[in-house]
């Protein structure tokens, strides 16, 4: 399954709401493509929602690392939103937990930005 | 797996990745390996792949990915082998250090050794081969069948 995006406004913050794999080729490639169309449109409060995420590679958590520093060098933040529990595992043993701004609920995430 | 030992050759594109993943995943599973282990395999041998089709073969059509699964006892033996100029190891950076750790690439030999019980990397100038051990913990019923 090849990954999908969406996205939504709430409150001012964007919601992009992944589903898929996100892996070296297509699915990297769509999530930088996301990102960066919602940075050069302004929109720098951005949460990934990875309910359906349900596979990530080495490709895939280094598009989720670029998404954060490029969103931050911009002057936005982005963080992360319902992992699932492979992604949480992968995330925790690269120790890019304490990196990311994990949340669980939709609504804290969105109330999170200053 | 039905024989003790599968080899595929494989081109150096990205299907080849998918494929390596799909074949990581249908053996495993066929072995009797557990949910988890399944995955931690699979992800294994994607990254392996990743390394064998990008940074070893770089991609060229004349050079081809070697793939083999063997079962040896309790283990499950996966070799990877690309024709390219051999991986530096030296090279290699720890992933975990603060100043890598926002680093974009750098984590699949890592997830390689967080996921599999050896991981061996030998590189010559006639290209490098990465050997992946995985050991059969309790094996299912399922398994037993498939090993006999």
């Amino acid at each position: 399954m090849t990954m999908k995006v969406g996205s939504r406004q709430v409150d001012g913050v964007t919601i992009v709401d992944c589903s898929g794999r996100i892996t070296l080729g297509e699915g990297s490639v769509i999530l930088r493509d996301t990102v960066r169309d919602l940075l050069s449109k302004g929109n720098k409060k951005i949460v990934l929602n990875l309910a359906d995420v349900n596979y990530i590679d080495s490709s895939g958590i280094g598009e989720l690392v670029s998404a954060f520093t490029t969103t931050k060098n911009q002057g936005g933040e982005l963080k992360l939103l319902k992992l699932t529990k492979k992604v949480n595992d992968l995330l925790q043993i690269t120790k890019l937990y304490t990196v990311f701004d994990v949340k669980d609920d939709e609504a804290a995430a969105v109330k999170s930005f200053k | 797996m039905t024989e003790q030992r599968v080899s595929y050759t494989l081109d150096s594109s990205l299907e080849t990745v998918d494929n390596a993943e799909e074949k990581a995943t249908r053996i495993a599973t066929e072995l009797g390996f557990g949910e988890d282990e399944v995955m931690q395999i699979s992800m294994a041998v994607r990254e392996g792949a990743v390394n064998a089709v990008l940074h070893g073969n770089a991609y060229a059509a004349d050079k081809k990915v070697t793939l083999a699964f063997e079962r040896v006892g309790e283990e499950l033996v996966i070799t990877i082998r690309d024709q390219g100029k051999g991986m530096d190891l030296s090279k290699i950076p720890n992933p975990l250090a603060p100043e890598n750790l926002l680093k974009t690439s750098g984590r699949g030999i890592f997830l390689m050794r967080s996921f599999m019980d050896v991981v061996e990397i030998r590189p010559s100038s006639a290209g490098t081969e990465l050997k992946l051990i995985k050991r059969v913990h309790g094996p299912s019923e399922g398994a037993k069948e498939a090993s006999q």
